[in-house]
């Protein structure tokens, strides 16, 4: 097996009583589309910030492609290639579209203590910024404002929003959530495509999703990981049958 | 972008072609008074268009900010006592100080959100009003008396009403070009990311409060220069333009007449001073008919008066 490009070594983080993140170890190797999935509550977006940098771990380590990162804060992250999008959709709101690409683009070309040209602009972020939106089908609604998107454009917009920091390694929280059957599918096909690019970490409680789509699965409960591994040993593994999927009735869905 | 014909963007026009040709109206009729009166707007206008570069596009609601307008008015008081009446030295150096008091302040207080910083920024003004007040050697609490203006060697003379009119709606005009270029740079677009969600832009890489900060410096120098030319207005300056309601009279000019839009506190500013100086002819109470000017405008016109004229061509 290759290198990891992510490791994650004795993670934990407590609120309170409650243990978020137990103890929890686990690689992404590059290419892969790594799903982790887990009953609500089971630590999975607390995990996804602490691999950004929203949160902070109270103990164990985070490597990306051979670098410690725990301890750096988010900006500097996502400039070594780690992107995400977030599970309640977090855009800027009074931005337009295109907006909103071309400025996740500007954070990774050179710094912004540039006070005098007009940003908008400036032909190559706004052509990346573009790309960027055609990429998930939001070609034609670049100029709109984000708060007049509809639901799901601004899951397609969260995603490209990544895209445009030309991440190594896209950390998805539910890119799925309150989506729509038509537009799940399309979500479905564009990650399909995008999962030949980059690799791809990916939350997601839609099971039908996660199968199609995973090379490998982690399954949490608890902050901690209970399975991991193909879709087919996780399917058919006892203890995550108990814990998770039985109650979700998902497995059966594709026997 | 080509600016758009509709309402606000005529008021705005229509307005700066009328501060322009107000001194000619003044001679004509030979209504000093109304110069007098506007010079004062223009130099507040100034500030509050500095206030809006951090509060309305920054999101930073600072309450402090009249401090500013006081330490460019004590760099302009402090050096021509001391004998230094050029001005080729006074505002350079006011410039200066306030860029440095505002990299302090903020450096602190940018580590804070919300009513926190709104109450720091309100502390460190306050904090450099009692200074003021204790500098017994420049009039303490009475203030000081700006005996002879800026000195330009001869290019302009201060103490001529129009020279020194023009040359404020020269640093007016100057100021708002600046922030309109600042908004529409890289720079300004981090800016106003960061107040519409700056979990986000952290997300995307930008390390917000760095931003956040350089606007900050920017923002209380172009309040510092609008300080220098109140000094010598008012050929005098003392701990009150430091007080806190000054810093409040700022904010309102700037929600008045509409945060986040670019000719937004010079409306502000004008109804703001024109109210003032009208019903203080009538009453003592000015307030109570302003307050409720803005408790309305908050309530119904969040845009302020540039919303309401934005919205009467959609609506």
């Amino acid at each position: 097996m290759a290198d990891p490009l992510l490791r994650v070594d004795n993670l934990v983080r407590r609120y309170g009583g409650i243990t978020a993140t137990d103890n929890l170890s686990m690689e992404v190797v590059p290419g892969e589309l790594h799903a982790i999935i887990g009953p609500n509550g089971a630590g999975k977006t607390t995990l996804i910030s602490q691999l950004t940098g929203q949160v902070m771990p109270n103990s164990g380590t985070i490597t990306f492609a051979g670098r410690d990162v725990t301890g750096l804060p988010s900006y500097r992250r996502s400039r070594l290639g780690l992107a995400r999008s977030f599970q309640i959709t977090s855009l800027l709101k009074d931005f337009s579209a295109i907006d909103n690409v071309a400025l996740a683009a500007q954070a990774h070309d050179g710094h912004s203590f540039r006070f005098w040209g007009n940003a908008r602009k400036e032909r190559h972020l706004r052509e990346v910024a573009r790309a960027a939106l055609e990429r998930v089908g939001l070609g034609k609604r670049a100029d709109i404002v984000v708060s007049q998107l509809s639901h799901g454009e601004q899951r397609e917009l969260e995603l490209a929003v990544a895209l445009a920091t030309k991440p190594q390694l896209l950390l998805l929280d539910e890119p799925m959530a309150g989506l729509g059957v038509t537009e799940s599918a399309r979500m479905v096909a564009l990650l399909k495509e995008l999962r030949k690019e980059v690799t791809i970490v990916l939350v997601e409680h839609d099971m039908e999703a996660v199968f199609a789509l995973a090379d490998r699965i982690t399954v949490l409960v608890y902050g901690r990981v209970i399975a991991c591994g193909v879709p087919d040993a996780i399917r058919g593994d006892e203890e995550v049958k108990r814990a998770y999927l039985g109650e979700q009735h998902a497995v059966t869905r594709h026997e | 972008m080509k600016p758009k014909l509709n309402a606000s963007n005529a008021v705005a026009a229509l307005m700066c072609a009328a501060l322009i040709l107000l001194p000619v109206y003044s001679a004509a009729t030979g209504n000093i008074f109304i110069l007098t009166l506007f010079t004062r707007i223009v130099i507040f206008a100034l500030a509050a268009a500095s206030l809006n570069l951090i509060m309305g596009y920054g999101g930073m609601m600072s309450f402090g900010h009249a401090a500013y307008l006081g330490i460019g008015g004590y760099a302009v008081g402090i050096l021509a006592a001391e004998g230094i009446g050029s001005g080729f030295i006074q505002w350079p150096v006011a410039l200066v100080v306030s860029a440095l008091f505002a990299l302090l302040i903020g450096a602190l207080s940018l580590r804070t959100r919300g009513v926190y910083f709104i109450m720091i920024t309100l502390a460190f003004a306050q904090m450099a009003y009692y200074v003021a007040s204790a500098l017994s050697r420049y009039g303490g609490d009475d203030g000081l008396t700006v005996y002879k203006r800026s000195d330009f060697a001869g290019l302009i003379n201060l103490s001529d009403r129009n020279q020194f009119y023009y040359l404020c709606l020269a640093c007016l005009f100057g100021g708002l070009y600046l922030i309109w270029r600042i908004v529409n740079s890289r720079f300004g677009l981090v800016v106003q990311g960061v107040r519409s969600n700056e979990q986000r832009m952290q997300a995307i890489g930008f390390h917000a409060n760095r931003y956040r900060l350089v606007c900050f410096v920017i923002s209380g120098t172009i309040c510092g220069l609008a300080g220098a030319l109140l000094a010598n207005n008012t050929d005098f300056v003392s701990p009150a333009v430091m007080y806190w309601t000054r810093s409040g009279d700022l904010m309102v000019m700037v929600i008045l007449g509409g945060m986040g839009s670019l000719f937004g506190p010079v409306i502000g500013a004008i109804v703001y001073l024109l109210l003032e100086e009208l019903l203080s002819q009538f009453t003592e109470y000015s307030g109570l008919i302003l307050g409720p000017v803005l408790l309305l405008i908050v309530l119904f016109a969040r845009g302020g008066i540039m919303g309401l004229l934005g919205r009467m061509r959609r609506g």
